[in-house]
């Protein structure tokens, strides 16, 4: 699909991007959006939603879409860098029950700032945020190498064979 | 034949870091296991196990886990493990550590401000534990470099 997709990822429910998005969705009828929603108890009214997707499904809806939308972890955030899409992220807070710990905040300060990678405050701020990038046709994130540096897979390799 | 190796991490980010370090294992036995039952889809032609997954927030579920890594554990025989995490990786290194078996916490690239609680209880664990951030590294958590 064009338009945009956006994920809570597989783990734990987030209502507030589910519903965040799907009010942008009710604003933005031209753009076509699906949101995975996973465990949460929002069900999308304006966006279409599915609940889970196998790994390659999700992999080929993030290839698809023009902007993806998702929390700040880190599968979302390798799945868009790797097929090159831009990304915009709410990050999950401990304090809302959205994950155990605030680590999501610490992953945006450290590897949010990537060019290609976007950083929402608020549900208000992601919503501006949204039509910002969708309407500029967003710059995507610098490709990487399908695996991680070799001088660090090496290293490992050593581990194993000692 | 090379060494007989279980690579094994709970599903989202951690499968995906794990998918990013297959060349270290390459030409290896390697097997795979994960909680997705899709993620086989990824993995090419090495023996693929799932397991039920148990996080700190559902630690109930933890004697659910353990049993689906036993067996795996029974299955593969691994001379080595690596992991991404999070707890299941954890349970499987602590199993297989009475029988001599090596293994390498490769904490998630999530964790940049301080080590997972999962990667802390590592240190005790496994044979060797790395976090991917060099501001993280200190006594026994080195930093090798990272999955991006």
């Amino acid at each position: 699909m064009s338009g945009v997709f956006v994920s809570v990822g597989s783990m734990m429910p987030f209502d507030r991007l589910v519903r965040a998005m799907d009010e942008w969705a009710a604003a933005n009828p031209g753009i076509p959006v699906e949101i995975q929603i996973g465990k949460g108890t929002h069900e999308a009214r304006h966006a279409r939603w599915v609940r889970t997707l196998a790994l390659p499904e999700y992999q080929a809806r993030v290839a698809a879409c023009d902007l993806f939308v998702a929390h700040c972890g880190m599968g979302s955030i390798i799945s868009a860098i790797e097929a090159g899409k831009p990304i915009l992220m709410l990050p999950r807070l401990q304090a809302k029950g959205e994950h155990n710990t605030d680590h999501q905040l610490a992953t945006a300060k450290h590897v949010g700032v990537r060019p290609g990678l976007h950083v929402a405050a608020d549900e208000a701020d992601l919503k501006a945020r949204a039509s910002a990038l969708i309407g500029a046709s967003a710059p995507p994130p610098a490709p990487i190498s399908r695996f991680a540096d070799p001088a660090f897979t090496n290293r490992i390799r050593a581990f194993i064979e000692a | 034949m090379g060494k007989r190796v279980l690579a094994i991490a709970s599903g989202g980010g951690h499968f995906i870091q794990l998918m990013r370090l297959s060349p270290a294992w390459e030409g290896h036995a390697v097997s795979i296991a994960t909680v997705d039952p899709s993620s086989r889809a990824l993995v090419g032609n090495a023996p693929f196990f799932t397991f039920r997954d148990v996080s700190r927030a559902d630690w109930w579920r933890i004697p659910l886990a353990a049993f689906d890594i036993a067996r795996i554990l029974l299955s593969v025989r691994p001379q080595v493990i690596i992991t991404t995490g999070a707890l299941p990786g954890l349970i499987a290194c602590a199993l297989a550590r009475p029988f001599g078996v090596k293994s390498l916490w490769v904490d998630s690239i999530a964790n940049s401000d301080v080590l997972s609680g999962s990667g802390e209880q590592a240190a005790r664990v496994c044979s060797q534990v790395i976090t991917q951030w060099p501001h993280l590294a200190k006594e026994k958590i080195d930093h090798w470099g990272s999955v991006l």
